[in-house]
């Protein structure tokens, strides 16, 4: 039965009344970036350095000191999400661990189901120190595990074993709730046949979520440099790759790890949900150096920046960069993370709270070529989309 | 006014990169005529395109003064000509304006293509010619043998050859002599009325038109009125002077002297080269024989990157056109290019000159298309009379091929020197360019080829494959030999099903096929791959000659993409925004503006 239209109208006054904020509405998190490493990994273009001394009290000082600050400005929000980034976190002193998450829930109420992550390389120097981690406070880690065999992981320039790796993620699961691993695969001289094996025995590890990343040559890499030099031979073709790409579809759907995002895979309930905020367009705070922030303050968004030295950050802690971000940019970043997700955006909050409707003949265009799907108000990517997703956002955000 | 007998007009004829610029410029240091710290390297070609390809563009003049070993003062007049084959008929008009040549001939090198067409012009036009052996400080220089050759191959006498090192200025002083002794001076007489030749004339900001002269008879003074034979156009004369090489002022031209005029003339294309220009009153009613203008035989469509700069595009050709009347162009629409111009060269190199001077000095960026020639198209008449006959300038405009009835097409009489061990190469390019052989002789180890070839084969890369297969070493001239029917078609190439027309060409039907095909891989390769997947056709009328299949994209995403990468994604999608307004779309298809050029480039 149709409701009458007065009832509607009354039933859509409520809902504006009862807007959610977005923190609210997306979720509310806080990234915090530690920016060193043992060895740098060939590559590897995050924001991470090799530094001999590391003075890991000037660091607790300057964190605590950020920590303050971003609180002041975002009373009474419940954190949904705490993650320790890279970098290789599990160089932190558990104390230094420790120290950030009392000062956190100092300031803030963590929420009822709080997911608190580190970011852990697979060594045993750092295998040890887990029950620090987990005593202070974190709730699952993700390791950095890249490939299931020593030549391959020599090539990835990565300074673990394959056995060593799995006697960290072995002593993780028994320490921490939830914990998730990550593998790049596409790598050099890598046969479709070589990733099914390799795939096939992490599934069999039985995890609950996998981070799985296809090789990205990355400029300003060593990786990069080789590549540009026409160095790097037998990387994959677009047409292996993809072909790899489904194969990793169908295998984690069938092990019961659907793709939940465009490199991420869960048990259903399992997905990270500090990731999710990125995705869905909530709000975090960006702590350390290089580290970005998207905040909603008095209605408007604002992107936070730091700088990207570590000693420059460590000197003078504190932001670089703060913007506000216009609504047409809003929506184009809800939509550019949002459509990595399988569930999509919803076109309704595209238009409500970011301003934009998209182009119907666009639209048509990608349904008639099978690369998007329209649910009601929903829009998402296919499986055959979703490796063309750039290429999808270019047509969407075409003039 | 100098006195006949004092006075000495030449040029310099040699091939490209023999040395004429330096000994030019040798020449002038050495008699002073520019202070040495006025220096510049090769004076004479004074645009920045000319400087920077070491190529001469326009005729260039100076006077030079010189006190020869006799005692007795000199003036020496110095037509510096284009080596260009493109410009080959500019330089046969400078030819009549001078008495004499030096023929230049590098001595580790020998005779090449240039020099060959270029003395033949001397000679034609009853040049007294000096042979000059440059480059004699390099170890190879073989000034014995290249003197042989020159006998062997023009027909002079080399056995006075000057040996020159235009580097060290060895020789210099030789030369001069030479220019002095061995040529003649020139005739004319002072009292009868004005005739002047009008050589060349070419457009200043400042001054506008400017028109360079040779007076044959009578003097020439500010002041004074005159008028062109060819149009009865009559005009108060501002200046009269000569180029130093900068442009200096005198009192009066006589007969056998060379300077320039100014009439308050707004256009160069009021001026025709070749004319003859005498007082208005009492004037010579005596003609010189006068030259035809250069004509265009090289076609292609010009079009803005940027549809919003049309009329700056518009602006920057026809200021370019009031400089050089050998450049045509007429307003042409595209379904693909949107707005642009038709426009007609001496060749490719002057295209390339054009385009660069737009891109360059007006800042517009341009998308080419395919060289194309002018074809000649007889229509079937009615009742067996013959029909008329169109001028084909632009494939697109290409009639339905059930009212032609024969097609014709320009061919060339090409001359090309090449060491033997290329010999092959070279006449496996010049058949499959449908040559067809005139003459194969030997000048010493260099095998000379003529070829008939059809214009349209050599205009878009012949030169560029003839450099890359022989490495370089050989050299090449054309000249302009006529129509002759073929069997002659328009392709057309269909991107996802639709016509481009700025990639249609001309092609022999015998070629087409082959042509086809190489146009449709090379397409496939210059076109990102799209969402969908694109078929490429050639086609003759209807009918599909070859086809490729752009597979649609499989891949494009970015693996990682968290929190801070964001920002770096937004900036990503915003550059790739900017990279697709320098695509055109057909359609649902974006096509990179150097696919238009890059489709043609054969390899073969
Ligand atoms: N070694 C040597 N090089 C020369 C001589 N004359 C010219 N060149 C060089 O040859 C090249 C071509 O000379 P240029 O005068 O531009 O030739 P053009 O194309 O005939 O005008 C330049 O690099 C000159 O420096 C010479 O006598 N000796
Ligand atoms: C911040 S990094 C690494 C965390 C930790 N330091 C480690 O190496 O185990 C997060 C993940 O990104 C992935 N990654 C980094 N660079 C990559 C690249 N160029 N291509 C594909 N995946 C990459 C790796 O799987 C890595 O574990
Ligand atoms: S992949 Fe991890 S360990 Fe390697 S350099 Fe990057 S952040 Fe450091
Ligand atoms: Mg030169």
């Amino acid at each position: 039965m149709r409701s009458p239209s007065w009832f509607r109208a009354v039933l859509a006054g409520i809902v504006t009344d009862l807007a959610l904020e977005n923190w609210q509405e997306a979720g509310f998190g806080l990234y915090l970036h530690w920016p060193f490493c043992a060895a740098k990994c060939p590559y590897c273009d995050f924001n991470s350095h090799v530094s001999r001394s590391i003075d890991q009290e000037a660091w607790q000082r300057a964190y605590l000191s950020e920590i303050d600050r971003y609180a002041e400005a975002t009373p009474g929000r419940v954190l949904d999400s705490i993650y320790f980034g890279g970098g290789t976190p599990s160089l932190m002193d558990p104390a230094l661990v420790g120290a950030i998450l009392d000062r956190i829930s100092d300031h803030w109420t963590l929420g009822n189901n709080v997911e608190i992550t580190l970011e852990a390389n697979p060594t045993s120097i750092e295998a040890a120190k887990f029950a620090g981690y987990r005593a202070g406070g974190v709730n699952r880690v993700s390791v950095g595990v890249q490939a299931l065999n020593d030549a391959d992981l020599r090539r990835l320039g990565r300074i673990h074993s394959v056995d060593e790796a799995k006697q960290a993620l072995a002593l993780a699961k028994s320490t921490f709730d939830r914990v998730n691993f990550d593998l790049i695969y596409s790598r050099q001289d890598q046969s479709l046949d070589d990733w099914r094996a390799e795939l096939d025995q992490a599934l069999d590890m039985g995890p609950d979520h996998l981070s799985l990343y296809q090789l990205t040559i990355e400029e300003g890499t060593a990786f990069g440099d080789r590549f540009a030099a026409g160095g790097l031979r037998g990387l994959p073709g677009d047409d292996l790759a993809v072909d790899q790409y489904f194969l990793t579809q169908e295998l984690c759907e069938a092990a019961g790890l659907p793709a939940y995002e465009v490199s991420n895979h869960a048990r259903p309930g399992e997905e990270s949900r500090h990731n999710m905020i990125y995705w869905q367009a909530g709000d975090w705070i960006g702590i350390g150096p290089g580290a970005h922030g998207r905040l909603t303050l008095t209605g408007r968004r604002i992107g936070t920046e730091t700088p990207l030295s570590p000693t420059e950050w460590l000197k003078t802690p504190g932001e670089s960069a703060r913007e506000d971000i216009p609504l047409d940019e809003q929506a184009i970043e809800y939509l550019l993370m949002g459509l990595r997700l399988r569930e999509g955006i919803g076109l309704e909050r595209l238009k409500s709270r970011f301003g934009m409707a998209l182009d119907p003949q666009k639209l048509n265009t990608l349904l008639e070529l099978g690369l998007i799907e329209l649910d009601g108000p929903t829009l998402r990517t296919s499986r055959e989309g979703r490796p063309v997703l750039n290429a999808i956002l270019r047509e969407l955000l075409s003039d | 006014m100098t006195d006949l007998k004092h006075i000495r007009n030449f040029s310099i004829v040699a091939h490209i990169d023999h040395g004429k610029s330096t000994l030019a410029d040798r020449l002038i240091q050495e008699t002073g005529t520019v202070k040495e710290r006025d220096m510049q390297a090769q004076l004479l070609d004074s645009m920045d395109i000319e400087r920077e390809r070491g190529i001469t563009i326009k005729a260039n003049t100076v006077r030079i003064e010189y006190t020869a070993d006799n005692g007795e003062e000199y003036i020496l007049n110095l037509i510096d000509t284009p080596g260009h084959v493109d410009f080959a008929y500019e330089v046969s008009r400078s030819m009549r304006a001078v008495e004499g040549s030096l023929l230049v001939v590098d001595s580790t090198q020998g005779v090449e293509a240039q020099t060959l067409a270029n003395v033949y012009q001397a000679i034609d036009a009853d040049h007294e010619i000096v042979p000059v052996l440059n480059k004699i400080d390099l170890p190879a220089s073989d000034c014995d043998r290249v003197a042989e050759q020159i006998e062997d191959v023009i027909g002079i006498d080399a056995t006075g050859a000057i040996q020159v090192s235009a580097k060290t200025g060895q020789g210099i002083h030789e030369t001069l002599e030479a220019i002095v002794t061995e040529l003649p001076a020139p005739q004319g007489n002072a009292d009868a009325p004005l005739k002047a030749m009008l050589v060349d004339s070419w457009y200043d900001a400042y001054l506008g038109v400017i028109v360079l002269i040779r007076v044959i008879d009578g003097t020439l003074k500010k002041g004074e009125r005159i008028r062109m034979l060819s149009t009865n156009a009559v005009y108060p004369v501002d200046r009269v002077g000569v180029f130093t090489p900068e442009m200096k002022p005198v009192d009066r031209l006589g007969p056998g002297e060379i300077g320039f005029l100014t009439a308050s003339i707004k256009q160069v294309r009021d001026t025709r080269v070749g004319d003859t220009i005498t007082h208005e009153r009492k004037g010579t009613e005596e003609a010189l024989p006068g030259f035809k203008p250069a004509q265009p035989v090289v076609f292609c469509g010009l079009f803005p990157v940027d549809n919003a700069e049309f009329e700056d595009l518009r602006d920057s050709i026809e200021k370019l056109a009031l400089n050089d009347a050998s450049f045509s162009f007429e307003m042409e629409t595209s379904a693909a290019l949107g707005f642009g111009f038709r426009c007609g060269f001496l060749g490719l190199l002057h295209l390339e000159v054009i385009r660069d001077r737009i891109e360059r000095e007006y800042n517009i960026e341009l998308i080419t298309t395919a060289p194309s020639v002018i074809y000649h198209v007889y229509m079937k008449g009615k009742d067996n009379e013959p029909g008329e006959m169109i001028e084909l300038h632009n494939p697109a405009d290409m009639p339905d091929l059930s009212k032609v009835d024969h097609m014709e097409e320009p061919r060339i009489k090409a001359t090309i020197l090449v060491p033997d061990d290329y010999l092959g190469d070279v006449l496996k390019l010049c058949q499959d360019r449908r040559g067809i052989q005139l003459d194969l002789t030997y000048a010493g180890s260099r095998a000379m080829v003529v070829y008939d070839l059809p214009l349209n084969e050599v205009v878009f890369d012949f030169y560029d494959r003839l450099k890359s297969v022989t490495k370089g070493y050989a050299s090449f001239d054309y000249q302009m030999e006529g129509y002759r029917e073929d069997n002659l078609v328009k392709m057309s190439i269909l991107v996802n099903d639709e016509p481009v027309d700025a990639l249609s060409t001309m092609v022999h039907r015998d070629r087409a096929e082959m042509r086809g095909r190489a146009m449709c891989e090379k397409l496939k390769d210059l076109i990102p791959r799209h969402m969908f997947k694109i078929p490429i056709q050639a086609a003759i009328g209807g009918k599909v000659i070859a086809r490729e299949t752009l597979s649609a994209l499989r891949k494009d995403v970015t693996a990682k993409c968290y929190g801070g990468d964001a920002t770096r994604k937004k900036k990503l999608l915003e550059k790739q925004k900017a990279g697709k307004k320098k695509m055109r779309q057909f359609g649902k298809v974006d096509i990179p503006q150097e696919a238009f050029i890059s489709a043609l480039k054969m390899d073969n």
